[in-house]
């Protein structure tokens, strides 16, 4: 174990203009298909959000070591792991949802990309999150704690989601995992 | 305890338990790049594994369907790293002339009954049609598979899926699928492997079993799997030119969930823009104006569908104000098409018959909307800005038929 399996960091609530949590995010919002032919990650990130209205501005905005949480079903929709690359390309630390789409959970986890997956978290969350907060999240327990209080509790990782998060991502986890 | 379809054929692909949340290693019969996500499967690989020889060519494809032909330099570039790849390699590369990969693998025989394919294609759950397992995956994972012929992949529980009442025209399988999508939302089959049975389903041929299955995926679902018919038994067969044996759900299978979808007093449906789970009846928006109409897509654009389509345009023109536009899913029913004189049908009814692919929904190969045009769809997906500024609406052939000719959205 090697990397942090406590992480931290200022929080991106996706709300809408009236402050609802948004669900459904697909991957053309995320990363809209008029970018795909980009295949360098490092230029993935200036599109992220393009097509999501009231968050074209996030790349601009969003800082190294960020969280951002989502609602229900993020990332549904199409198998372009740009959508995934996209917040790894600005140094997004951690992704939340409430849930994700299945295909873009398996392009996060392959990547090595931390996201965790915490049914209710703005739905239903008493301490309601607030973008600019800071929270700590502990990818082992799902716990995740807004100072002192604990807010929320996240499904943990799974085995094989902390062996490729802890390899580096799913290509050094095979070599030493010898599947 | 009995196992249902897709624990079946995970549990002969596997030494692993194949129980619902468990991670399994899973051998897969062939895997597939298109050009989307191809070009980075290619540089993964050569990345992370220099020129070592894929795992088996004879069951690793590249098949192109989303810019087809190239119509940027970016895009050329991607595909032809695919090829220069794909000759290295002794990979077959179905090229920009073939049609939507998911389709031409099941019309080529390369997936039938029983078997496993994984792809850059989140549609790839269509493969569910004919009792496969299918299954979208970013360019990471694909990559891996070229390499080993394998990946992980947690088995999910099993939502049983009863349809009750029969499809009589001029309702067609995606009213059928709108229906199922509007009822259960975009979550309703989140983690699932669903599985359809019902007489509708028994009586369904392949495309109307592709249009099912293509929405697994607006449902949430892993899959949608339906059990093979003689049909698609046949079909398959004569495909591949493989004796197939079937893989049925025991008896005695465990289901997280039962539901049971009653189409008794079903109607002609569409999905509003913004979201294909906001399905309403086309007769609630009767009226609204229409400026472009699409007939095609891993949806709606086989043989039967477009027939659908051509036998309410035959002999009649759509609305002066109205673009239509017809994409076959293959080559092959681009063929057909011809060959049954429907290209005539379309082209004295005022429409546009491009050539197979993924356009409709991929990069604007057949154009894209303007702000405040509003589309009729056959697609799958009407995510807001997905096919451009417009609003497009869902609807299955015979909808998107007679509001062509309308030049309003009305039901038939």
């Amino acid at each position: 174990m090697n990397k942090p399996t406590m992480i931290s960091g200022r929080v991106w609530v996706l709300r809408d203009s009236d402050g609802r949590p948004l669900d459904d995010i697909d991957t053309d919002m995320i990363y809209h298909n008029a970018h795909l032919a980009i295949t360098d990650l490092r230029e993935m990130g200036q599109y992220a959000f393009g097509n999501l209205e009231g968050w074209q501005d996030f790349p601009s905005r969003v800082g190294t070591g960020d969280i951002l949480i989502a609602g229900g079903n993020f990332g549904s929709g199409s198998s372009r792991q740009q959508a995934v690359d996209c917040f790894v390309s600005l140094g997004v630390s951690l992704l939340i949802a409430e849930s994700f789409g299945a295909i873009y959970r398996r392009n996060a986890i392959n990547s090595g990309f931390p996201i965790i997956a915490c049914p209710g978290i703005l739905h239903e969350s008493k301490g309601q999150l607030v973008s600019g907060e800071t929270v700590e999240v502990d990818l082992e327990t799902g716990e995740i704690r807004k100072g002192e209080e604990a807010v929320a509790r996240a499904r943990p990782f799974s085995e094989v989601q902390m062996g490729i998060y802890q390899a580096g991502d799913l290509f050094s986890y095979a070599r030493s995992h010898e599947v | 305890m009995g196992q249902t379809i897709i624990e079946k054929i995970f549990a002969a692909r596997t030494s692993d338990p194949v129980e619902p949340g468990r991670i399994i290693w899973l051998e897969l019969d062939a895997r597939t790049a298109r050009d989307f996500g191809g070009a980075n499967v290619v540089k993964h690989l050569e990345r992370e594994y220099a020129d070592d020889p894929v795992a088996d060519p004879a069951k690793t494809f590249f098949t192109f369907d989303c810019v087809v032909p190239a119509n940027t330099i970016p895009y050329a570039n991607n595909q032809q790293i695919c090829r220069d790849f794909a000759r290295k390699h002794d990979v077959r590369l179905y090229d920009v002339d073939m049609g939507i990969g998911s389709h031409v693998v099941i019309e080529k025989g390369l997936v039938v009954p029983g078997t496993t394919l994984v792809g850059t294609d989140s549609h790839l759950n269509i493969l569910g049609a004919v009792g496969a397992f299918g299954q979208g995956m970013g360019d990471q994972d694909i990559a891996f598979t070229f390499k080993t012929g394998k990946t992980w992949f947690e088995v999910p529980p099993t939502l049983r899926v009863t349809v009750k009442g029969r499809l009589e025209p001029p309702l067609t399988p995606k009213d059928l699928n709108l229906a199922i999508l509007g009822q259960i939302g975009s979550t309703g089959g989140l983690g699932y492997s669903m599985e359809f049975y019902g007489e509708v389903i028994e009586e369904m041929g392949i495309a109307g079993r592709i249009t099912l299955a293509s929405q697994a995926t607006e449902m949430g679902a892993v899959i949608a799997m339906l059990p093979p018919n003689r049909d698609v038994l046949d079909y398959c067969r004569e495909r591949s030119g493989r004796e197939i044996e079937p893989i049925l759900a025991d008896d005695n299978a465990e289901y997280v969930k039962n539901l049971e979808i009653d189409i008794t007093n079903l109607k002609p449906m569409v999905s509003r823009p913004g979201a294909p789970h906001d399905v309403v009846e086309a007769g609630a928006v009767k009226g609204v104006r229409v400026d472009s109409v699409f007939f095609g897509s891993c949806t709606n654009g086989r043989l039967e569908d477009l027939e659908v389509a051509a036998s309410i345009l035959r002999g009649k023109r759509v609305a002066p104000h109205v673009m239509a536009k017809v994409v076959p899913a293959t080559r092959e029913v681009y063929g057909d098409l011809l060959k049954k004189g429907l290209l005539d049908v379309f082209y004295e009814a005022g429409v546009i018959v491009s050539n197979p692919g993924c356009g409709g929904c991929a990069s604007g190969q057949i154009g894209m909307t303007g702000k405040g045009e509003v589309q009729v769809s056959t697609s799958n997906r009407n995510f807001r800005g997905k096919q451009g500024a417009g609003d497009t609406y869902l609807a299955g052939p015979a909808v998107a038929a007679v509001s062509a000719l309308a030049g309003e959205i009305t039901s038939p």
